[in-house]
């Protein structure tokens, strides 16, 4: 049974990001998008980190994709883009080479890992307790780091405010000249 | 027979570290691929979303729950980079639209 969870949500994660990779319209790349933040979401549960699914799905699946929707639409760029027009003639292939050589070099180092990794059943944690250790480990030995996301948010999105904001004056000498 | 074989086969870590590892690649791909900004950022999110994955299978095969700890916080860093970076395309897609990640060049000293 859970390998067939597993199957099915591998398959929901790499058909999501070949459809970012491959899709020509933005919105729909976004879609995919979705589609593979909510296989991972799946693969969460299934390894009992049932915060983080449900973290997972509420700021990936729900807020940053809903953000990237908007900015499309705010920017009216929901038109199909053409991939067949290719600027350097072998960025393409060299780029599929490297991104193949890089994940096989991820499984080659996973495969050598084998020994430290194990074989074992992944699962011996309660998914019971789950939120109450995470909370623990959080207020407890990462709490600086914790409040330090606040001030990062913040400034986040304060410089972002200012960083889009419309330029006043150089809206009024535009209209002068 | 084969869906009793199913049914009692659990995955083991190792399977979601190499799903981890091929959807870093596809993402590390689509980044050099794709040409238009907010597909690229799109392509950094399936990357981190490859690392958390790592992360948590590994957190849960060695009972740490620190490496959980850590996809937090990743999770929160990318939410605020994203907000950072859709903004500034913002900004520069307003000034010169359609612009490709070719075009921005404007940094350059």
């Amino acid at each position: 049974m859970e390998l067939v969870v597993f199957v099915l949500a591998s398959a929901m994660v790499i058909v999501g990001a070949l459809g970012v990779v491959l899709r020509p319209n933005p919105v729909h790349a976004a879609m995919s998008l979705v589609l593979t933040l909510f296989g991972v979401a799946v693969h969460f549960v299934a390894l009992e980190a049932h915060f983080l699914a449900a973290v997972q799905v509420i700021v990936y699946a729900g807020a940053i994709v809903v953000l990237f929707l908007f900015v499309i639409m705010l920017l009216g760029v929901d038109k199909a883009e053409d991939l067949s027009i290719e600027p350097f003639p072998i960025q393409r292939p060299l780029a599929v080479v490297i991104g193949v050589a890089v994940s096989g070099l991820v499984i080659a180092a996973v495969a050598r890992a084998k020994d430290t990794i194990g074989e074992g059943i992944p699962l011996d944690a309660d998914g019971d307790q789950n939120v109450q250790a995470l909370a623990r480990n959080l207020f407890s030995d990462h709490v600086f780091a914790f409040e330090f996301t606040s001030i990062l948010l913040v400034v986040a999105v304060a410089g972002t405010v200012l960083l889009t904001r419309k330029d006043k004056r150089a809206d009024q000498s535009g209209g002068q000249q | 027979m084969i869906a009793m074989l199913l049914a009692a086969a659990v995955p083991t870590t190792t399977y979601y570290l190499v799903l981890g590892a091929v959807l870093f690649g596809i993402g590390a791909t689509g980044l050099m691929v794709r040409r238009n900004p907010l597909i690229m950022f799109m392509c950094i999110e399936l990357m981190l979303n490859a690392v958390n994955l790592t992360f948590v299978a590994l957190a849960v095969r060695f009972g740490n729950i620190d490496g959980q700890t850590a996809v937090f916080f990743v999770m929160v860093v990318a939410a605020a980079e994203v907000v950072v970076g859709l903004g500034i395309i913002i900004s520069i897609l307003r000034r010169r639209p359609g612009a490709t990640a070719d075009d921005l060049a404007e940094l350059k000293g």
